[in-house]
This record gives structure tokens, C-alpha cells and sequence, in this order.
């Protein structure tokens, strides 16, 4: 177990009309086993000793899958490893490192204090159109639909996505595309989500686009930071679902 | 106070149906004047709110979270039981009410359990209709396996994430509801009172955690969906944020609590590290299937563990369970761990903790087998320890996993609070002493999906659609009360941070009333949560105010009412003289240190009344019939 | 009709703009190419003058002038739109700045390398095709008849004003970075995508992106350097 020292450059903001800044704290004797969240619980308690406002972060099951975790570190999302913020361990990091810690930036994902940001959009988008239409009882018997297991699978890597938004905080464009994409992706493979396709990929496309999310240009940065790697071949597939829709939808 | 659990007459196979047919039903026109608050929005809140605004009721959905899509439901791994029989190995929805009933160890009502089994069918229905991708094999068809010692392969699966695409299904289906107006939904909003106006729970108080607006929202009943407890240990495997205030402050309101010391340790977590652990990982029961579990035979052996030789190794579950051996199921391998590390005999840095050991799985069927098998969860140990488990044996400990206890409620799933209902991990109902693996998600989805929207159209249908103002005088008490607790917390100044008084609570409770029990561990345990309680209300130290984000006044909030409701599972677990499941007294064991029930005085749900602040809580017993199954003792020798 | 413009100024839409008129301007660049070569062949310019005189007057190649000039404004007024919207998503920048190895340097800089290229095309477009139509420059006979010598103009601009062959060979270099990351990036926005003809589409951006600019490269140098 290895002792460290570090400084962290935090972005304070009181609530989402102040204007924030980033502030500078000295933290000692961080064990290297501690998650990153916890160097952070650390730091908080710390402050609230001293009679300082704790950090605001979101965060919750620690466990990488409900997503609610959200810092860019060292200018990336979830920092260093591809994994959520929360499974990030002290160990990748030096004795005497400074770090900085900073909200996702997205003009979709407006600061609400410290480094939580509100990211309804993704749900707004997901309430636009990303459902299947069955009332509760109306179902058929499960394996009356059969679903080869490879488009099983490849419906499954879409459906992986947390929603953390770090897609959108990765891309330099902040743009949502991937989380559409994957969201798309899973319902366009699945016979289920035949029926309302077409209208899904416009509404959900307008929806993205309302929200002042940015528009792709490839750089697969999303891809390449998102905690479940979810492919690029979904904004493809996005894109395709959309202009297919709208050239050759009838509504 | 009578307790009446509801059940229907009539043979066990057509109690729901008999009672579907015998419930009153509320006009489709007269859907739209009801109003409906659901509290949480996990596998129970989310299906639920989806499920009644299909059917027209206005419904109000509220989270914490800013997404419904973070309830702690998303983390569930295994999978998901129902009675299909797809694989033509002798299922059926006796065998899975049988089976839970079994390994609830008999402290569950045979009617719910019975139902909860019929509706199995229906959900995974459902879900594959939503679009939920599920395992599946090359023809298509969906995928089973054996779960948790089952004997027939039952469980529903999305690979390790389970739980995550069950929520995204219910989510999604309401999302469709509040896209058509029919669920309005309340993100980073928490529930902090129930409102009973005339003997009925009619809405409810809730602080806006953006804004710390106080809030009151009035309905024409409540359901509470927030989940189980575990955190009252404060390290479990529990999301950081899962809480027991929604149900704790509805039972200070008259809503009884059942079994609250029923928890459940889950024996293959990631021990703790130090003591600025946050959290537990769960590492899946299925490590067990190829691991090895042992620990040194000398105490305070502080070699590594390749050091020490074989003769030296105690393998003390393949010793003590020959015909199981890593196999037993979950209580057993916890308490048999617990008992070797307190014998001084733990491994690792802490001494909490026994090795589960893959090298002679590794030599049997070749790494690359092992990494196939387990990869990911090889990976996700040594993401969190640093320690390579194909080199080196895994360290696991207990931790606490799933609360079986909760709200009581009846057949209907209401609570004693008329108009007040408990779905999912918050109500006691389904799983007795013990849950079994891949039951929670089939229970939560049971209960929203197919039980409430039938049983709530009667108590409508008898209330009448006559709305209550938010300005009645229970409102603005309870608004008040609710301010009052707020403003006397953040004056407080003290010099106590909320988490270290969290940390000593779930110190005491772990060790008192945890893995195993002892009447004399108990007692101690009472006075110490006395002074904890005292602590917390004379020196806690919070910063801010309550007009904005404040991340330490929502944990304020919740351990105030975590430190009320360990109290009483303490005395829950000193008036329950016998042990069953996942409640293990020390005292009461057979010879061969197992378990030992005393079905003659303790066949029974404890629900517990509460009488006021600081006053001893009333124990009301609702006794539990077997007319179906044959009660036997658990043997895994 | 408004279902059109929804479509097509969409983010998605722009986007297809983005990216058909950028395969567009590619198969340009291949036509462009190969009619350059002709400098090379060994008849004293005749073939390329001849070739310089059919695009300068035949109508099909008039109209057809317009359809890339419209393709080159169309590329870079999208480039602007979507350039500013991006950036209006993004209204508040990082303050440190975290580089993945997976992300190339210039997927993230394709206006930047555009516009660059864009500098190097109108001093190009000033070096020939501005004189060419405006300039008094030498005629040559060919088969009895006088045509404009723009193989003189070409062997004179980068002999005698050499300063500008660093600006092609740097353009050029950026043109390479820009068809590296646009080629594939534009069968990705078209939806294009498959596991079998990915990886082969974007092999194939990979070799345009060095034998379009490396072909192109071998004029200025060959009359810069070995003539």
C-alpha cells in the first residue's frame, strides 16, 4: 500500500447561474487502493472539518453500471482507463501528480453546482421515441419471437450504453450521437422495434437536435472513451435509420 | 391493531385469479380522475408507473436521481427466474414457489410466493416485447440457466447485466407514458413524509434537491418502490445513495414494518480495504462453481499464499460440507468465513477475508478455459485490488446484499396506511428469512407490472375520485415537520461529519446484528445505537443550507432514519429466538452449528408498530399458514 | 416540402451534405489527377496543352465547372455551419486538455486542415487558372493551330516563382491528413457501415490519402528540382 500526496484542481461552482472557477486543494496520505471516489469522499470530509463546502459530484452504485458518475479528469472522461469514474482506481496515478477535475462540458448538459451537470436531455431524447409500444400484458409468448443470436448479441452491445454522457463530453463537437446511435441501433436490430422504426429515428434525431447536442464528424473519440465501448458502427447505423426514414418515410 | 394479510380462500392455484375476478374495477372513464404518486423508480416504481398510466390513471413518478435509469436495480447481475420451463427440465410454477418458499427457509406467505411464481411467465413476456436482449442461443430461442444451487434451469439472463436491461425496459415504457402526458416525472426530488389525511395515505412531502424546495404533492393513493437497507450497514453492496427514508417515514405514519432484521450476506464481495471504503463489489456467486475456499490452519499466518503448502491450507467448506462443499448456499459459506476470521485465521492486510482459490481449476481446464468463463469478473478484481487472480488466489469477504424485511403490506400489496402500498425490495413479502438468487428482479417486476395494477382499482374504486388540496392542515404539519428536521440539522455545527457517525452505525450493526447474532451482542448493540442516535442529534456537523444542492443534508436526511430503523432490527433480532435464513442467533444452532428454526413459536411475520420518538416499538404477529408445502430442516452435509 | 429542408438541415443532414459533396470533390481530385499527368508525357507539353485548352472550352466541362464550384461552396459552407453549431455545443471549453491515442490529431482538426488546403486551392487557382484565362501568355502550335502554352505557365510558376512549391507541398501534405480522416468518415455518415467493407473502405482512404497528394506532389518537385 503506497501513501500519496496530491494536488487537485477542482471546478467550484455554486449553483448553475454563478460563475465557477477552478480551485486548488492539497491532499495527503491517499492510499493507492482507494477508488478515485473516494479520494474524493476523503477530500470532502476533510473540508467539511474544516468548515468548507464539500465538492458536489454525482455518483452512486460504485459499481460502473448506473452511469451517474461523470468527471473529466486530466481532460478526459472517467480519466485515464476506459471505465467509469467510479472504478478508476488511485494506483494510476503518481505521488505528487496534480490532477484536474472537471464537469462534463456540453451546452446540453448545463452545470447545476461543482461537477454535476444535468443531463435530462439524454432522457428527453429517450422519451422522444425510445420505446417499443406494448402495453403491459399485451405480449406474445417470449420465444414467439425468435432472434438469431448473432443480432441478439449485436443489439446487446448497443443496448450496453449507461448513459453516462461521456460520449458527449469526449467528442469536441459535444455531440450525442453515439448514445442515439445506440439507442437506435438496439431497437432498429430487434423484429420488436420494427413497427415503430421510422418515426423512433426522426423523433429521436429531432429531439438530439433540439437539445443543442453537436453533430458528428467521426473522430471516434466518443467510442474510444466510452466506459462499455460501444462501437461507432452505431452512428452509422443512426444515420442510416434517419435518412432512410426520412426519404422514405410516408409521414 | 388486527393485522389482515387478505389472502383469498379457495386452493392456492386459483387464489389470484378467484381475487382478480373478486376485486373492484374502476371505470375506464373514470381512470383519468385518479391521481397516483409512485415513489422510486426502479424494476417496482418504473414498471408500475408505466403499467397504471397505460391503463389511464394520472400518474406521478419521483427519483432522486436525475435519471429513473439510475435506480439501483440497473446493478443487478445474475438474472432473472420464471417458471417457463423452456428447457423441459421439470419446472413449473409450483417447483419455483416451492423452491422459494424452501429457501426462504418458511417465513414467507405461501399465497404471494404462489403468485409470484404465476406471474414469473408473464414478465419475461413482457420484457422480450420491450425489446430487452436477452441471452439466446443460435436457433434464436432464449437461453436459461441454473441459478444459486437451482436445480432446474429457470433464470433469464442478459449476460452480467441483468438488471441494467430490466430497467431499461421498464424505463422505457415510461417513457412512452410521460411522452403521452401520463406520467409526469420528478428527477433529484426526495421523498421526506407521507401524508395521511383521514386514516389515508393522500400524498406526499419532498425536498427538491436542486432548489431545497419543500414541496407537497397530493394523490389519491402512494406507492412506495424505494428499495431495500442495506446501506443501515454502510458498507454494503448497495448503490451510495439507496436509502429507507420513504418507507422509514411512512412507518413513523402507521405503516407496520415486517422482519426487519431479515437481511442477506452475500459471500463472494471484495473485502474492504481500509477504512475509507465506500462501497462493496459483488463478485458473482458463480466464482464458487471453480474456486477454492480456504484459509491458513495456523492463526495469524502471514505468509502469502503461495507460500503455504497444501497440508497447511484449511479447505473449510469442502471439510465441514462434504456432499456441497463450495457449493453451499450463500448464509452458510457467509457465516462459515465469518467464523474462520474470527479465529484469527482471515488473510489479506485487514485479516477479513478467505481465499477463493482458481489454480486448481486453472491446471484442470487450462487458463484460457477459466478466462472464458470468468474474465470479467477476473478483470473487474483486478481493476479494484491490483492483484492478478490468475497468479494469485482472490480475497473475498461477506457483505450485506439484499434486506428481505421492509413495509409489511397484504395480498394486495398495501401497507396497515390505507392508499399506501410497498412494491419491490421495500415491502417484506415475497422472500422470507432469505431470498433466493435471481428472485429480486422477478419480484420488483411482479408487483408493477402485474400485481398493483388490479389490486389498487379496488381501493380506488372505494374511495371515490374526490381530490384533497395540498392545503389541508396534515399537509402543511407535516411540510413543517420536514423544515423543522432540515433547520435543526444544518444548526446544529457539531463536529461529527455525517459519514462517521454512518460508519459507526454499520460498524455496530454488522458486527451485532450481521452475518450472526448473539442476545448478548444485541443488547450491546441497543445501547450503542443509543448513543449513536445521541451523537448524531447533538454533534453532527453539516455545511450549507438547505436552499440548494446540498450532498451532505440528503445523507443527513437518510441516516437520521437509517439509525431509527437499525434500532429496530436490533430488537427484531432479539425477539426472534430461533435462527432461519438470513438471520443466524448464535444461540439457537444444532449441534453441527447449523441453523435452527423453531417453526413451532416463530412461524410468523414480526411487523412492528411504531409508538412515537424513542418509544419501544409494538410487535404484532401475523402467523404464517403451510398448507401446501411440508416444512423440513436444510441440510447441505 | 418542408420534410426536405427538415432533412437537410438536420445535424444528420448536414452531415450527408458534408459527406456527398466530399466524395464529390474526391472523384474530382482523381479526374484532376489524371489529366495533370499528361504533363509528363514527352511531346514538349503538346498532349497537356491540348487538354488544358479541351477543359477551358468544351460546354459538358463549362457546366460541369459550375456543378464543382457549387460542390466546393456547398463542402465549405457546411463546414461553417456545422463548424459554428459544434462549437456552440461546446460553449464552455476544458480546462486541461487529455488526449486518447486511439483519437488522430487530425480527425479532430479537419478545419483546420481544410482551410488550409483551401489557401493552398486559391493560390493555385490564381497560378493557373486566373492567368490561364487572364494573363497574355505564350501560344504554341500544335497541328497548325495556336493554343495558350500552359505547360510553359506550369514549368515557369514552379521554376521561377519556386516560393510557392513549399505552400503546394505543405497543401497537399494537409489535403492527405483531410482524405485520410473525410473518406471513410463519409461512408460512415452515409450509414455505410459493415463489418466486411469497413476495414476495406478504409484501407482504401488510407491509400488515396497518400497517392492522390503524392501524385499531385511529383509536378511541382519534377519541375522544381529535375527540369
Amino acid at each position: 500500500m503506497k501513501s500519496m500526496n496530491l494536488t487537485l484542481k477542482i471546478w467550484r461552482q455554486a449553483n448553475a447561474q454563478a460563475k465557477g472557477e477552478m480551485k486548488t486543494y492539497s491532499l495527503s496520505g491517499i492510499n493507492d487502493h482507494m477508488s478515485f471516489l473516494e479520494m474524493l469522499d476523503v477530500l470532502n470530509e476533510d473540508l467539511v472539518k474544516k468548515g468548507e463546502e464539500p465538492v458536489a459530484f454525482d455518483h452512486d452504485c460504485r459499481e460502473g453500471i448506473c452511469g451517474a458518475c461523470s468527471l473529466v479528469i486530466n481532460g478526459r472522461p472517467h480519466g485515464p482507463l476506459q471505465t467509469t469514474t467510479c472504478q478508476l482506481h488511485m494506483r494510476s496515478f503518481k505521488d505528487g501528480d496534480t490532477i484536474y477535475i472537471e464537469p462534463w462540458r456540453a451546452k446540453a448538459f448545463p452545470v447545476m453546482k461543482d461537477l454535476i451537470v444535468d443531463r435530462s436531455a439524454f432522457d428527453r431524447i429517450q422519451q422522444a421515441g425510445g420505446y417499443v409500444s406494448v402495453n403491459t400484458g399485451s405480449a406474445p409468448d417470449a420465444n414467439e419471437i425468435p432472434i438469431g443470436k448473432q443480432i441478439a448479441d449485436e443489439a446487446f452491445n448497443s443496448a450496453t450504453c449507461i448513459g453516462c454522457g461521456a460520449c458527449v463530453a469526449a467528442c469536441k463537437n459535444a455531440s450525442a450521437m453515439l448514445f442515439v446511435g445506440a439507442k437506435l441501433s438496439q431497437y432498429a436490430m430487434l423484429p420488436q422495434g420494427q413497427v415503430e422504426r421510422k418515426r423512433r429515428a426522426e423523433a429521436m434525431v429531432a429531439q438530439m437536435d433540439k437539445e443543442g447536442f453537436g453533430a458528428c464528424t467521426n473522430t471516434g473519440a466518443c467510442s474510444a472513451e466510452c466506459p462499455k465501448e460501444i462501437s461507432m458502427a452505431n452512428i452509422a447505423m443512426m444515420n442510416r435509420e434517419f435518412l432512410t426514414a426520412k426519404f422514405t418515410g410516408e409521414a | 391493531m388486527t393485522l389482515d394479510s387478505k389472502i383469498p380462500a379457495g386452493p392456492l392455484e386459483e387464489k389470484w385469479a378467484n381475487h382478480k375476478f373478486s376485486l373492484k374495477l374502476v371505470n375506464p372513464a373514470n381512470k383519468r380522475k385518479y391521481d397516483i404518486i409512485v415513489v422510486g423508480t426502479g424494476l417496482a416504481g418504473a414498471s408500475a408507473a408505466a403499467s397504471l398510466a397505460e391503463l389511464g390513471y394520472n400518474v406521478k413518478a419521483f427519483t432522486f436521481h436525475d435519471s429513473p435509469r439510475r435506480a439501483h436495480s440497473i446493478a443487478a447481475q445474475g438474472g432473472i427466474n420464471a417458471a417457463k420451463n423452456y428447457q423441459n427440465d421439470g419446472d413449473s410454477v409450483f417447483r419455483l414457489f416451492y423452491d422459494t418458499i424452501k429457501g426462504g427457509d418458511y417465513r414467507a406467505r405461501e399465497a404471494n410466493v404462489y403468485r409470484l411464481a404465476q406471474v414469473s411467465v408473464d414478465i419475461i413476456d413482457q420484457c422480450v416485447a420491450q425489446g430487452v436482449p436477452f441471452a439466446r442461443e443460435y436457433g434464436g430461442l432464449l437461453s436459461n440457466r441454473s441459478f444459486g444451487g437451482a436445480q432446474v434451469s429457470r433464470t433469464f439472463y442478459a449476460r452480467g447485466q441483468t438488471g441494467q436491461q430490466l430497467l431499461l425496459g421498464a424505463y422505457s415504457a415510461m417513457n412512452r407514458q410521460i411522452a403521452a402526458g401520463k406520467v409526469k416525472l420528478y428527477t433529484r426530488t426526495e421523498m421526506l413524509d407521507l401524508v395521511v389525511v383521514d386514516g389515508k395515505a393522500r400524498g406526499i412531502i419532498t425536498r427538491n434537491l436542486v432548489t431545497g424546495a419543500i414541496e407537497s404533492h397530493s394523490a389519491h393513493a402512494v406507492l412506495l418502490c424505494t428499495g431495500g437497507y442495506g446501506n443501515v450497514f454502510y458498507l454494503s453492496t448497495n448503490a451510495m445513495a439507496c436509502n429507507t427514508t420513504a418507507a422509514w417515514r411512512a412507518h413513523r405514519r402507521g405503516a407496520l414494518f415486517g422482519n426487519p432484521c431479515f437481511t442477506q450476506i452475500h459471500p463472494t464481495c471484495i473485502p474492504v480495504s481500509g477504512d475509507y471504503q465506500s462501497k462493496l463489489t459483488l463478485m458473482s456467486e458463480s466464482l464458487r462453481n471453480d474456486g477454492r475456499v480456504w484459509v491458513p490452519k495456523k492463526a495469524n499466518d502471514s505468509r502469502s499464499p503461495e507460500d503455504i503448502p497444501e497440508d497447511e491450507r484449511d479447505y473449510f467448506l469442502e471439510r465441514k460440507y462434504p456432499s456441497f462443499g463450495n457449493l453451499v448456499p450463500r448464509d452458510v459459506a457467509s457465516r462459515n468465513a465469518k467464523y474462520v476470521c474470527d479465529e484469527g485465521r482471515g488473510v489479506g492486510a485487514t485479516k477479513l477475508a478467505v481465499y477463493l482459490d482458481f489454480a486448481d481449476a486453472i491446471k484442470r481446464d487450462s487458463e484460457p478455459v477459466i478466462r472464458a468463463r470468468y474474465g470479467n469478473l477476473f478483470d473487474m478484481y483486478q481493476q479494484i485490488t491490483g492483484e492478478n487472480p490468475y497468479k494469485t488466489p482472490m480475497r473475498i469477504y461477506p457483505a450485506v446484499h439484499y434486506t428481505m424485511g421492509g413495509l409489511w403490506v397484504d395480498y394486495n400489496l398495501m401497507t396497515t396506511v390505507p392508499g399506501c402500498y410497498a412494491l419491490g425490495e421495500a415491502n417484506f413479502s415475497d422472500h422470507g428469512a432469505n431470498r433466493l438468487g435471481a428472485s429480486a428482479l422477478m419480484q420488483g417486476l411482479a408487483d408493477g407490472y402485474f400485481v398493483i395494477p388490479y389490486t389498487i382499482g379496488d381501493y380506488l374504486a372505494g374511495i371515490g375520485s374526490e381530490k384533497v388540496g395540498t392545503d389541508r392542515p396534515e399537509f402543511t404539519t407535516a411540510m413543517q415537520e420536514a423544515k423543522d428536521r432540515i433547520a435543526r440539522l444544518l444548526s446544529m455545527k457539531g463536529t461529527k461529519t455525517v459519514d462517521e457517525l454512518h460508519r459507526e452505525l454499520g460498524l455496530t450493526m454488522w458486527d451485532y446484528c450481521g452475518m450472526s447474532r448473539s442476545g448478548e451482542g444485541l443488547t450491546k448493540a441497543r445501547d450503542i445505537i443509543k448513543n449513536i442516535k445521541n451523537e448524531f442529534e447533538t454533534n453532527v456537523r453539516l455545511m450549507g443550507t438547505n436552499e440548494e444542492m446540498n450532498q451532505t443534508l440528503e445523507k443527513a436526511l437518510r441516516l437520521a432514519d437509517f439509525i431509527e430503523l437499525g434500532s429496530l432490527m436490533v430488537e427484531d433480532a432479539l425477539r426472534r429466538n430461533e435462527s432461519c435464513g438470513g438471520h443466524f442467533r448464535e444461540e439457537y444452532q444444532t449441534p453441527d452449528g447449523e441453523a435452527l428454526r423453531d417453526d413451532n413459536q416463530f412461524a410468523y411475520v414480526a411487523a412492528w408498530e411504531y409508538k412515537g420518538d424513542n418509544q419501544p416499538e409494538e410487535l404484532h404477529k401475523e402467523s404464517l399458514a403451510f398448507e401446501n408445502v411440508k416444512l423440513t430442516q436444510r441440510s447441505y452435509k | 416540402m418542408s420534410w426536405i429542408s427538415d432533412a437537410l438541415t438536420s445535424s444528420i443532414g448536414r452531415k450527408l451534405s458534408m459527406s456527398l459533396t466530399g466524395l464529390f470533390l474526391v472523384s474530382f481530385l482523381f479526374v484532376h489527377l489524371s489529366g495533370n499527368f499528361l504533363l509528363f508525357k514527352a511531346d514538349n507539353g503538346d498532349a497537356f496543352n491540348l487538354y488544358s485548352h479541351f477543359m477551358s472550352t468544351a460546354g459538358i466541362i463549362r457546366v460541369l465547372e459550375i456543378v464543382l464550384v457549387a460542390g466546393f461552396g456547398l463542402h465549405i459552407y457546411t463546414a461553417i455551419v456545422l463548424t459554428r453549431k459544434n462549437a456552440a455545443a461546446r460553449p464552455v471549453e476544458y480546462v486541461a486538455n487529455g488526449s486518447n491515442k486511439k483519437v488522430t490529431w487530425f480527425s479532430k482538426n479537419m478545419g483546420l486542415s481544410g482551410s488550409i488546403v483551401l489557401v493552398f486551392l486559391l493560390l493555385h487557382l490564381q497560378n493557373f487558372y486566373w492567368r490561364y484565362h487572364n494573363w497574355d501568355i505564350p501560344m504554341v502550335e500544335i497541328d497548325g493551330k495556336e493554343y495558350k502554352d500552359m505547360y510553359f505557365l506550369v514549368a515557369s510558376v514552379f521554376k521561377n516563382e519556386w516560393w510557392v512549391n513549399p505552400v503546394y507541398l505543405l497543401g497537399l501534405l494537409l489535403l492527405g491528413f483531410h482524405l485520410q480522416h473525410g473518406f471513410a468518415s463519409a461512408f460512415n455518415t452515409l450509414g455505410l457501415e459493415h463489418k466486411k467493407y469497413s476495414p476495406i473502405i478504409s484501407r482504401i482512404g488510407n491509400l488515396i490519402s497518400v497517392l492522390i497528394p503524392l501524385g499531385f506532389a511529383t509536378m511541382p518537385l519534377y519541375f522544381w528540382l529535375f527540369n
